[in-house]
């Protein structure tokens, strides 16, 4: 969507204020369908009376994202792909994450085969209050026989646990193979070339899925393709402009993505506005030590998340690569929008009493939300002091000067805690800001006593077994 | 091509037509059915006898009974079956066949893909150099530039002039490290100059950092005079442009940078750094007067940024080639989006005419050791999956702190992790063309043995 005046989507809305949204006006509504956070279905007016209808029209090609979004798999794990407007994240924010597929081959043993499935399907991390999955599992055909393609498939949907499949083949018959098993499921096919296009393309019709598009290092192919692609009515389309893993055509490779993500969002190109395939998988290509292959992977990731990639091709399921990829991404697609602070003040986790600790930290929202879990999940009832330090982390406001002696003794007098009602009054300080104690001393000299906690609060469990009650 | 109704929905409709329930089916909560409506599914004829409602919920009903195995398609047509019972009117009947079937098109057509630069992107970025050699009065072995894009960087608008430069990080006393880190340094930790040496010849840093952190207060509180020896020490031991920090004690480190840009005269040195919370002013001065340049350093807010650049360039007079920043590197899993959007918006503000803006950029990238996921050994979180070997951890952590912050336009990289600096000159170096490797072919992964 270009639009970003509320009052141009006002006129496309019924104008009664009839609040069935849930807004109060609809130019409240019309502001939230700026910010994307409402959606045309939900003015039920406009949608159910006929006198709307040519509105109704026009506002939904106003608001359609400038990249398409297109959906993959069915149920609960669905997964959207591109619906991007924005070529940077500050703009407003990138909305639909891109979704890591993990591949499993058709040339695999079915014990091998099963195992990696369980393992892509249950890997998971917990980070700032929720947990962290794979999306997606993309199956090759190794062997190019469709008899063992469609097994494969087969076992692959009996334990991927309604994981969204990418289906990879050249060859049709291959693919049309997979499609009998899976076609219910809405798997993403890989791929029309300029050589089958015309055999898969009969293929997305016959069994209404989703098609990649590869085109390698060529974009005026791809364009080409994806125009034709458009003209028989296919436009669920995912775009695979090619992914080098290194060298020169590394280098184009990005260029190439930037080119298209601006053709898309910034020129309004709404023939080649599809979301784009990035295959971090080759870098496998590249090396033949693991270790070299795996980090690789996550540098291409990283490089394509950051600069349009909409959907990926992963191979390495070594923790430090899943991890480190899964918290880009994460970081990348946070909507900046949001409130990255805590009000300042005492929380209590768990129901804390007058044998609880008090521990410290900031107003940082990642930072406060950490200890909690920390102290949580280890069923520690505490009380937790988030120092208000304008939304900085411990490290960095100890270094700002906006955490200090002075400003915590503020805080605690803000708050007015009780230090008289707990049989043990002390607050244990975060390792990072250990420096402080010498002076918290003094300040709260008669009061409480200043104790040092550990420098990461993933060990406070073994902190309150070493130190918890003071002596 | 996929619309959208709900069981409630369905249901409404089926009692409004005087169909009872959808006996044996047990609806809870409102479960959404996804309707193919492609040319295939549902043509004119279709919605004609049904209505394009009902015609949405017998299509489904029709799936839902062959998902329970009835052979529907073997024993009716929908269309013909409601054909059979009254033939449509004639214009009707048309309009169904000028609905062209799905028919593959005959050829590619023809297609050029184009598209523009960014027009808004004007303003070149300072171009600072770091170093001095002999010839200008120093005793560099070379100098190190950083700055001059004229566009995001691996863009394809502008060519980037110079690489991004990586100094690594030497302290003036032992300092914790993690795991995965110490292990290279071990044996030079108590030697300055020979743990410069070891980063310069043995890693490939293209400068070192000489953090005076025994300075600190709270620690040695080294007296600035003597700590400043260090700097001697390392500025002998090496020939590449270096850089010196203070242990970020706001009291104490413009007396230590002031003496250290004193002892460096004419090195052209990266002060690293001034910032609002302290004597900005005097650290600011002491680079205009020995000839070296200041790292203006500020907390992910860009409003501060320029408050700080502007005081330094008018208040203490540093002239604008002697000016690089540091908006904060909040690392991977740490505030990573923080740093990110600061910085890309200050290159995206500098590029488009803020000149208070358009400097290089530093990161400190080592800060990615702090973040619990680089260095720990296991999850603290018991349901978490495996988390892997931590020396496998620590060095990827600092990789995509670094490059993605690359990705934003930082110049200068401050690091510590030996891999970390190699694969982080590997990718910024190939994104810029300059490393050949063999063509893969682009389509290998797909039958690929591993
Ligand atoms: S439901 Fe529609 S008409 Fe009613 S207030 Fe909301 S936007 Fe306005």
């Amino acid at each position: 969507m270009k639009e970003t005046s509320p009052l141009n989507l006002y006129k496309q809305l019924p104008q009664t204020n009839c609040k069935k949204c849930g807004e109060e006006t609809c130019m409240a509504y019309a502001a939230g369908l700026i910010a994307r956070t409402r959606k045309v279905e939900e003015c039920t007016p406009l949608i159910e009376e006929k006198k709307y209808a040519k509105k109704l029209e026009t506002l939904k090609t106003i608001v359609a994202p400038e990249l398409k979004m297109i959906y993959i798999g069915v149920g609960d794990k669905q997964v959207k792909v591109g619906g991007e407007d924005v070529m940077y994240r500050h703009q407003m924010t990138f909305f639909n994450k891109p979704p890591f597929a993990y591949d499993v081959a058709d040339n695999m043993e079915e014990a091998k085969l099963i195992e990696r499935v369980k393992q892509i399907t249950t890997w998971r991390k917990f980070y700032i209050g929720k947990w962290q999955y794979v999306e997606m599992i993309a199956v090759r055909s190794v062997t190019d026989d469709p008899a063992k393609f469609a097994a494969c498939v087969k076992t692959v949907l009996a334990n991927g646990n309604g994981f969204p499949l990418i289906l990879c083949s050249f060859n049709p018959a291959v693919l049309k193979a997979g499609l009998e098993v899976a076609a219910k499921e809405k798997p993403l096919i890989y791929a029309a070339t300029k050589d089958n296009w015309k055999e898969v393309a009969q293929l997305a019709f016959d069994y209404k899925v989703p098609v990649t598009l590869s085109v390698p290092f060529d974009l005026d192919g791809l364009k080409s393709m994806a125009v034709t692609f458009a003209g028989m009515g296919l436009t669920d389309l995912v775009l695979d402009p090619g992914t080098a893993p290194n060298g020169k055509m590394l280098q184009q490779t990005l260029i190439n993505f930037i080119n298209l993500r601006r053709a898309a969002v910034e020129e309004a190109q709404r023939d080649i506005a599809y979301p784009v395939m990035v295959l971090p998988i080759n870098a496998w290509l590249t090396s033949d030590d693991p270790v070299r292959a795996s980090y690789w992977e996550s540098v291409l990731t990283a490089a394509f998340v950051i600069r349009g990639g909409a959907i990926m091709i992963k191979h390495s399921l070594a923790p430090s690569s899943m991890m480190a990829d899964m918290h880009l991404r994460f970081n990348i697609y946070t909507d900046p929008r949001t409130p990255v602070q805590v009000k300042p003040g005492i929380y209590k986790v768990g129901s804390p009493g007058p044998e609880s600790p008090v521990f410290l930290t900031t107003n940082f929202a990642l930072t406060y939300y950490t200890v909690e879990s920390d102290i949580a999940s280890n069923n520690i009832d505490a009380y937790i002091i988030a120092i208000n330090t304008d939304g900085i982390g411990v490290q960095a406001s100890v270094a700002g000067g906006q955490l200090s002696p002075t400003k915590i003794q503020d805080s605690f007098n803000e708050a007015g805690f009780d230090w008289a009602g707990q049989k043990y009054p002390a607050m244990v300080l975060p390792g990072m800001a250990a420096k402080f104690s010498g002076e918290l001393e003094d300040l709260f000299a008669g009061k409480a006593k200043i104790m040092v906690g550990p420098e990461d609060s993933g060990r406070i469990i073994g902190w309150m077994k070493d130190f918890w009650p003071p002596k | 091509m996929a619309e959208k109704i709900s069981l409630s929905d369905l249901n409404k409709t089926l009692t409004e037509m005087n169909v009872q329930s959808l006996e044996g089916l047990k609806i809870e909560g409102d479960v959404e059915i996804d309707l193919e409506m492609g040319a295939g599914g549902v043509g004119p004829l279709f919605a004609y006898y049904f209505g394009q409602e009902a015609a949405k919920i017998a299509m489904q009903l029709i799936n839902f009974a062959k998902a329970v195995g009835y052979p529907v398609e073997t024993l009716m047509q929908p269309v013909a079956v409601a054909s059979a019972i009254a033939p449509a009117p004639k214009d009707l009947a048309a309009a169904a066949a000028a609905v062209p079937a799905f028919k593959v098109a005959s050829a590619l057509a023809s297609a050029k893909f184009s598209v523009g630069t960014d027009k808004t992107w004007k303003h070149p970025i300072q171009e600072v150099t770091l170093g001095a050699t002999k010839a200008d009065g120093g005793s560099r072995g070379h100098v190190v530039k950083l700055g001059g894009e004229k566009a995001m960087p691996f863009f394809p608008d502008a060519i980037m002039p110079h690489a991004p430069k990586i100094t690594m990080d030497v302290f003036d006393m032992p300092i914790g490290m993690a795991k995965a880190v110490k292990m290279h340094y071990e044996d030079v930790i108590n030697a300055p100059g020979e743990w410069a040496k070891k980063a310069v010849k043995q890693f490939g840093a293209d400068m070192v950092t000489v953090h005076l952190i025994s300075t600190d207060p709270l620690l040695k509180d080294t007296p600035a005079q003597e700590a400043v020896k260090t700097v001697e020490e390392v500025l002998q031991a090496v020939d590449v442009p270096i850089c010196i920090g203070g242990s970020g004690n706001p009291e104490k480190d413009p007396i230590v940078l002031s003496k250290a840009a004193e002892v460096s005269q004419g090195e052209r040195v990266l002060i690293a750094s001034a910032n609002l919370n302290m004597d900005w002013e005097k650290i600011g001065k002491a680079c205009v007067d020995n000839g070296h340049v200041c790292l203006a350093w500020t907390q992910l807010e860009i409003n501060s940024q320029k408050e700080l650049n502007r005081k330094l360039m008018k208040v203490a007079g540093v002239p604008r080639e002697s000016i690089v920043m540091d908006p904060t590197t909040a690392a991977l899993a740490y505030g990573l989006d923080f740093a990110y959007s600061n910085m890309e918006r200050i290159r995206l503000g500098a590029l488009k005419g803020d000149d208070e803006l358009t400097f290089p950029m530093s990161s400190g990238t080592t800060n990615a050791w702090g973040v619990r996921e680089s260095w720990m050994v296991r999850s603290p979180n018991k349901d978490d999956s495996d988390w892997g070997d931590r020396m496998l951890r620590g060095p990827i952590w600092e990789i995509l702190t670094g490059y993605s912050l690359a990705m934003a336009g930082v110049d200068i990289f401050m690091m510590m992790h030996p891999q970390a600096v190699a694969y982080l000159h590997e990718i910024t170096q190939s994104l810029m063309g300059r490393i050949e490797a063999k063509a893969t072919d682009a389509n290998a992964w797909l039958k690929m043995g591993v």
